[in-house]
């Protein structure tokens, strides 16, 4: 389980990238973020984008078009 | 870290929100993003809370009122009819859940998004820098612009 949770079903691009990234601004390093979401190219993107910020990426999982993706802060 | 800088020339509603689009995408993926706002890109930052001064001049206040005061004033660049397509567009942006172009904005600066107007265009037109949203956060002129763009990874003119 983790320390927090976003639903972002329903929104697309740019909003799920966005809204993660503000969720994790506010975040203390080392606390785990949920997304959940439905829009399609976020599901790679959301990982890939905030991975290249030194992030670490929990997991990435999808069942019926709603997507998981588990975000650890690390800086 | 990566690095974007946009110039904002236009002030039609498509197309300031392909700009915020990708200033705000940019800068959700750890970019320093920085938005350049000239010419009719101005109308963009004008804040419609705010007065325009009595000290201006004949001229300036005409331009001032001739021209869209802010973000909700925008219109379509293609399908305007007369107004009736833009709002149209607001509507299945609404119903398609894409967030509003103010909302957009707000984003933006969250996520330290830097707002340069152009200086000169300002005069042009007449605005004063009191007029802009809180979001501005300097007036500048080319230098700046390309001092910024220098070492950036993507510069776009919109």
């Amino acid at each position: 389980m983790a320390d927090e949770t976003i639903d972002v079903k329903g929104l697309t691009c740019p909003a799920p990238l966005v809204e993660t990234k503000k969720k994790l601004k506010k975040m203390e390093v080392g606390k785990t973020l949920e997304v959940i979401g439905d829009h399609g190219p976020s599901k790679k993107e959301v990982p890939e984008m905030i991975g290249e910020q030194g992030h670490e990426i929990i997991s990435v999982t999808e069942e019926n078009g709603v997507w998981h993706v588990t975000i650890k802060k690390k800086k | 870290m990566s690095k974007a800088t946009i110039v904002l020339f236009s002030g039609d509603l498509d197309k300031a929100l392909a700009a915020f689009v990708i200033a705000s995408g940019a800068a959700a993926s750890g970019w320093d993003v920085t938005v350049f706002f000239t010419f009719w890109g101005i109308n963009v930052v004008r804040d419609d809370n705010k007065k325009a001064l009595n000290k201006k001049e004949f001229v300036e206040k005409m331009f001032g009122s001739m021209m869209p005061n802010g973000a909700d004033k925008l219109k379509l660049s293609k399908m305007n009819m007369g107004g009736m397509g833009t709002s149209m567009m607001k509507k299945r942006m609404k119903v398609k859940n894409v967030k509003s172009l103010r909302e957009m904005i707000k984003d933006a600066k969250e996520l330290d998004v830097k707002f340069l107007v152009c200086d000169m265009s300002m005069d042009i037109m007449g605005l004063k820098k009191e007029e802009f949203i809180d979001e501005v956060d300097e007036i500048v002129g080319v230098g700046t612009y390309l001092k910024e763009s220098k070492d950036a990874n993507l510069t776009l003119f919109i």
